[in-house]
């Protein structure tokens, strides 16, 4: 029972299995959906595995699917992929001290900094009996193997499943219901959940469906800079209620 | 296949490369090694509410309330994990029947 003990890599995995599963229904058919539109320009689920392996997003392999075609320049490749990704610039600032303390898994702790992972590790408490950085190595790992194994569905039968799928990615906006509910009613402040709803609702009508993210994080981080005192005041008065 | 497999790989790699830059940044401007600044990990504390926020609006974008459905099967279904989630805080029963609801009404009933 060796591997039972504090520090399995089966305890880390098993005791994170639970956490994962909203990831899991939303991952394999988002991930489904990516394996048909590749599969559809002509590239079989070796290809589609290769780029969930190595690329890892979701947004961003469904953009890149458009490139499999003559005459894209890679000008274009990079700057689309940086655009449609720039919201991950800022993930990691969340993370900088503890991914510092996860040794040689930091690397791909970093690589895989999803939205999904990245809202995951802020929301989930670790348990007692496991240890840190191996339950959250697990949480990575099993969500990136959802998004391949749905992309490699998805590549080799995507035209044959059975039911209309339509909407199912839907699990994915619940996903961050659930967690922005979780937060929420916890009790801590909720002063920034407030600020990136409006933030991204006001750029929305403004700049339109394609465009809104970047201004978005920019006004977040603006908002959240000058408003530091008033939020962090905010803290205090908690802590003191909680104290009394 | 449209294009050459070389062509194929190399774009790959040039996605997964930009991909990953995009997610090191922090990590490359704030090293281990490194003190973090105080307003940094200030930052770092109160960005991720304010990033969900913000990506549950990303999940609404091509929600507009002025052509037909007015995003009612969205309203609906995110009401529904909410009222679930606050009555029960139970994550797989809120999600999986939003979910469910969601497929339902877009397939059936809008």
């Amino acid at each position: 029972m060796k591997q039972l003990k504090k520090g399995g890599y089966a305890r880390a995995f098993r005791t994170a299995f639970p956490f994962t599963i909203p990831v899991l229904t939303g991952y394999l058919f988002i991930g489904i959906a990516f394996g048909v539109m590749y599969q559809e320009k002509g590239y079989n689920f070796l290809w589609a595995i290769l780029m969930s392996i190595l690329v890892y997003a979701g947004s961003g392999q469904y953009l890149a699917v458009n490139f499999f075609a003559p005459g894209v320049g890679w000008w274009d490749v990079i700057f689309m992929t940086f655009m449609v990704n720039i919201r991950h610039i800022f993930y990691g600032l969340s993370l900088l001290e503890r991914f510092g303390r996860m040794g040689k898994k930091r690397l791909y702790m970093i690589f895989s900094l999803t939205d999904e992972t990245y809202s995951l590790l802020f929301i989930t408490k670790v348990p007692k009996d496991v240890e840190e950085d191996k339950f959250l190595f697990a949480i990575a790992i099993l969500d990136q193997a959802y998004w391949v194994l749905g992309s490699a569905i998805g590549a080799i039968a995507g035209s044959l499943i059975p039911f209309n799928a339509e909407g199912i990615d839907f699990a994915m906006t619940a996903l961050f219901i659930v967690i922005f509910v979780d937060q929420w009613l916890a009790g801590g402040n909720r002063i920034p959940a407030v600020i990136g709803l409006l933030s991204a609702t006001a750029f929305r009508m403004i700049f339109g469906a394609d465009s809104f993210i970047l201004p978005s994080m920019i006004c977040i981080m603006i908002c959240l800079i000058l408003g530091r005192k008033y939020i962090e005041s905010e803290k205090k008065q908690e802590v003191k209620k909680d104290a009394d | 296949m449209p294009i050459s497999v070389e062509k194929s790989l190399l774009i790959i790699v040039a996605v997964a490369v930009t991909t990953f830059s995009t997610r090191a940044i922090p990590f490359l401007l704030f090293p281990k090694d490194k003190e973090i600044p105080d307003s940094i990990k200030y930052i770092g504390k109160v960005l991720p509410p304010a990033v969900i926020g913000m990506l549950i609006i990303y999940c609404f974008k091509s929600v507009n309330p002025f052509v037909y459905s007015h995003g009612l099967p969205e309203l609906i279904a995110a009401v529904t994990v909410i009222v679930l989630h606050v009555w029960k805080r139970n994550n797989l029963l809120s999600i999986g029947v939003g979910t469910v609801l969601y497929m339902f009404l877009i397939q059936r009933v809008f």
